[in-house]
């Protein structure tokens, strides 16, 4: 959140702004096998941020351990690398610490779903302005091939070596019922859709979330292939609701219905793919403080901190 | 002095015949139930001679049940320097028959036992102390009235001890009235009445009982700035506000909980935030996201919650990202004694986590310190852009002081976060110089945006793999926090410069080993204290001060461990292996008494002076002649 009084005056630009591309947002090369879905997910995220121009130093790119992870190192902005499962609540931090930032945050299935569960929840729940791509390759890869949370019954691992035996967590519920005010599906093998999703999360004012099919070539390979045409698979879109008034229109999602949004999330592997949900009216945790304050200070009539302070004391002579 | 509204009582109210006895300081108990309102008898008292220029110590039990059960509060009050809790009651108030079973030992020869006579029977002719009966649940019926029952006898209590040591009745008043003002004017008026009842109890029945407390030496107290009058964690929360933080985040768990409370409620009007988390491990990341954006934040817990921020440690340690952490510990491990005083979570904050992790640790020695270390702490964490822990206990946390108020206007630190250009040649981790990050929403000259990261890395914060750079980046996380240790001050050090004994104290055990140390002084021992607010790093030039005593007793609440040594023990065994060094523990949930460590000293050192001290029991204050 940020207060007038808690960030010094930006100093001026060092040199006029130029264009963000491709180029200039382009850090280490990837760590990622060759053929990884990751690549198509890194590759448009970079046309997201050449379509949205923000201010190169207000970007943070954000993430936890796992393959998908490393994202970070990978785009050239503010950013950092987190511990296992906790990048959202070190994010909230980063997105009430400074309100004028656009934070993302990268990982995958397990980070997600598996150790920080809880902080997706939580996170979701408070509405924290920022947006949250989960890489899903349904297996653990940095690790050499465990079970994740979204393996499928049956799926054969190091862990599961006759074949993973729990219920995996379907995603889209999940989401759901985390509260998220948007929730979108997309597929490493549909950069344009990609780059929609990810571009709606990023202008969405709120907790945006964004799972991405992403299959690990290595450990997992041919996981999503049912949803590839060119391998036989079908490409579900989901279609939305323009209200136009025609019949057609009347079959059509509508993306503020949490209820359709559940129908579809309960739909046969391998369901669909675009906004299952939005909601734009829920205050953001970043507005519900930011109000906090602005209530906090009129009281106080705009007293400073020496004030305040000596204010205090004096009550407790 | 007589109350304003005193209602005229028979033989009640007027001057006492005797004139009052002079007394120092004098330690009151209260026992009771948890629902009697007895803390806020100790509360009035303690503000009371915060006002009134004395110094005041309270120590209370709370139950850790949530309603209900025996409670005592102790209060001791006197004038200049108020060291302890004090060991033993010089009067005893109870409540009831189990308050009288379970607390009449800790009442010093001589001392005044005051008792309810409508629920206590006391061991008749028990001549050691002197009795009085007070009818105080009817008395309070009595002057109330009403259907409010019993309820105000700890108000009526109050206006007796007023009585007994001549406090100021028009401030009492005052603060009875601050503190009931809100509600509805009959809550006043029976307080108030409660009061008068009590003061007014006629004064022949109390044997004369009547004391006043020493003058106060204005010379001592040169401040010139009022006194106030809070628990520790209160002082622990107001520090970091002075020290600008504005940010923190964290999850409720006893003792700590109250100081998330406190910010929460305060931040806001200070421009800030405090956000209560689904865990200490979120608790942590998103305070530590808050230093990230250049505002240096605060979380917290006790003991368990610490053990769960482990991981996110040693991140920030990694990514040496600034942050204060909070641990008020209580009794150990688990869920242990979460409403007791324990100092056994020292090893945990210094060593507690994966990796080589070079931390600091500093510790409060009372409640006045609890608000400058808290500034210290932000100082050390700004300028060395590392983790610091405090940690502070239950027993700093729960009882209040007076102490005067902070040079505020000297103090004030600014909270602005620092989002300037970085030049072309800005690294985050440079090799020759200590980690300054850009935060977020800082432009970086060369176009090279940076990255925070766990994984060790290169000085732009890239990660590698190279033995070389994690050898260099290790010693760069080491050798900050070797250069912190080398610019701490000396610590304190009382008493005599060398001899037969050197008392060694961290954390809350700093009062009481100060008066232990006077009592083994007197008994013709030569000997000193030490006290250690840093911890870890610890300064420099202990080496020389412990060479100059014979023994090195270090008195600390935790256990003695496997090997005999309590946990600094064993730290400062390693560090100096310096055989004189020996440890007194204990792990009884409760302070050191002065008599403890006193005989804990005489354990280790050969003295018959001490040891036929250590027999002689304490006369009370109160005493007659």
């Amino acid at each position: 959140m940020s207060s007038p009084t808690l960030v010094s005056p930006p100093t001026p630009a060092i040199t006029t702004a130029v264009p963000l591309t491709k180029k200039i947002l382009t850090a280490d090369h990837p760590t990622w096998c060759p053929g990884c879905g990751d690549f198509a997910v890194l590759a448009s995220f970079y046309r997201v941020l050449e379509k949205l121009q923000y201010p190169h130093e207000k970007i943070v790119t954000f993430a936890g351990i796992g393959c998908s992870s490393r994202f970070p190192y990978f785009v050239n902005t503010h950013g950092g690398h987190y511990i296992h499962g906790r990048a959202l609540p070190f994010a909230a931090g980063i997105s009430l610490g400074n309100d004028d930032l656009h934070v993302f945050v990268f990982g995958g299935d397990g980070d997600g779903f598996s150790i920080g569960g809880n902080h997706l929840v939580h996170t979701a729940r408070k509405n924290v302005n920022l947006t949250y791509v989960i890489m899903d390759n349904s297996v653990y890869g940095l690790t050499k091939k465990q079970t994740s949370p979204t393996s499928p019954i049956g799926f054969k691992t190091k862990t599961d070596p006759t074949g993973a035996i729990d219920q995996p967590i379907n995603p889209m519920r999940t989401l759901l019922n985390t509260g998220a005010t948007f929730v979108a599906r997309s597929h490493a093998t549909q950069v344009n859709h990609m780059v929609e999703m990810m571009t709606r999360a990023a202008k969405h004012p709120g907790f945006s979330v964004v799972e991405i099919l992403s299959e690990c070539v290595e450990f997992y390979a041919g996981a999503f292939d049912s949803s590839i045409p060119r391998k036989g698979g079908t490409w579900s879109l989901i279609q939305e609701k323009k209200n136009d008034g025609t019949p057609e229109d009347a079959d059509r999602h509508d993306v503020t219905d949490e209820v359709a949004a559940f129908k579809l999330a309960g739909q046969a592997w391998p369901g669909s793919f675009g906004v299952f949900y939005e909601n734009n009216v829920r205050k953001t945790k970043n507005v519900l403080e930011a109000e906090l304050v602005t209530k906090a200070r009129e009281r106080t009539k705009n007293a400073t901190d020496l004030q305040l302070l000596q204010a205090t004391f004096a009550k407790m002579r | 002095m007589v109350s304003p509204n005193t209602p005229e009582t028979p033989g009640g109210a007027a001057a006492p015949s005797a004139a009052p006895r002079s007394i120092h300081d004098v330690v009151i108990r209260l026992a009771g139930n948890s629902q009697d309102g007895i803390q806020s008898v100790g509360g009035f008292l303690a503000r009371l001679a915060g006002r009134s220029d004395q110094d005041v110590m309270t120590y209370m039990t709370i139950p850790s049940t949530i309603s209900g059960g025996p409670s005592i509060f102790q209060v001791r009050m006197g004038t200049g320097d108020i060291l302890s809790s004090g060991d033993r009651a010089d009067m005893l108030v109870a409540f009831y028959q189990h308050s009288y079973d379970a607390h009449i030992s800790s009442l010093r020869p001589g001392g005044v036992l005051l008792y309810d006579s409508d629920h206590v029977t006391p061991v008749e002719g028990d001549n050691r102390f002197t009795q009085i009966a007070v009818p105080i649940t009817s008395g309070t019926v009595e002057a109330v009235g009403g259907a409010g029952k019993d309820k105000g006898k700890n108000i009526y209590i109050l206006g007796l001890i007023a009585r007994v040591f001549d406090l100021d009745v028009q401030k009492l008043a005052a603060l009875i009235k601050e503190r009931f003002g809100g509600k509805n004017e009959d809550i006043v008026r029976n307080a108030m009445l409660a009061f008068d009842a009590g003061y007014a109890w006629p004064q022949n029945n109390l044997h004369d009982l009547f004391y006043r407390f020493e003058a106060i030496d204005l010379a001592t107290r040169a401040s010139g700035r009022p006194q106030v009058t809070m628990d520790g964690n209160q002082a622990l929360a107001y520090g970091l506000l002075a020290a600008g933080v504005r940010h923190g985040a964290g999850y409720p768990i006893t003792p700590w909980s109250s100081i998330m409370e406190t910010l929460r409620t305060e931040l806001p009007k200070y421009g800030g935030l405090f956000v209560q988390c689904e865990d200490e491990i979120a608790a942590i990341s998103t305070a530590i996201g808050f230093s990230y954006t250049g505002h240096l934040a605060i979380t917290g817990s006790a003991g368990p919650g610490l053990s769960l921020k482990m991981e996110a440690l040693g991140w920030a340690t990694m990514a040496e990202m600034p942050l204060i952490v909070v641990n008020v510990q209580r009794g150990g491990p688990s869920t242990g004694m979460p409403t007791n005083v324990e100092q056994s979570d020292l090893l945990q904050a210094i060593y507690g986590s994966h990796g080589d992790t070079p931390r600091v640790v500093l510790s409060p020695k009372n409640v006045e310190d609890c608000f400058y270390i808290a500034m210290d702490a932000c100082r050390i964490a700004r300028t060395y852009s590392t983790p610091v822990i405090i940690l502070s206990d239950m027993a700093l946390a729960s009882r209040i002081e007076a102490f005067d108020e902070p040079d505020f206007p000297k103090l004030m630190v600014d909270p602005k976060a620092d989002l300037s250009d970085r030049g072309a040649d800005f690294k985050p981790y440079p090799l020759d110089a200590i980690t300054r990050h850009a935060p977020p929403g800082s432009k970086i000259g060369s176009g090279k945006y940076p990255t925070v990261t766990g994984l060790e890395h290169d000085e732009l914060g890239h990660p590698t793999g190279s033995s070389k750079l994690h050898t260099q980046m290790t010693a760069k996380r080491r050798e900050k926090i070797k250069k912190l240790g080398a610019s701490l001050p000396s610590p304190e050090l009382n008493g005599d410069s060398s001899g037969e004994v050197l008392l060694v104290t961290w954390g809350s055990t700093w009062g009481p080993a100060l008066e232990a140390l006077k009592r083994i002084n007197t008994a013709g021992v030569t000997g000193g204290h030490l006290h250690l607010r840093h911890i870890h790093p610890l300064p420099d030039g202990l080496d020389d001060i412990f060479n100059r005593y014979r023994k090195i007793v270090v008195a600390e609440i935790n256990d003695e461990g496997l090997y005999g040594f309590g946990q600094l023990a064993m730290m400062l065994r390693a560090r100096y292996a310096n055989p004189a060094i020996v440890s007194v523990t204990k792990t009884d949930g409760l302070t050191f008494k002065i008599s403890e460590i006193v005989a804990g000293v005489a354990r280790h050192i050969e003295s018959a002076q001490l040891d036929a001290s250590l027999g002689v029991a304490q006369p009370s204050a109160l005493a007659k002649n």
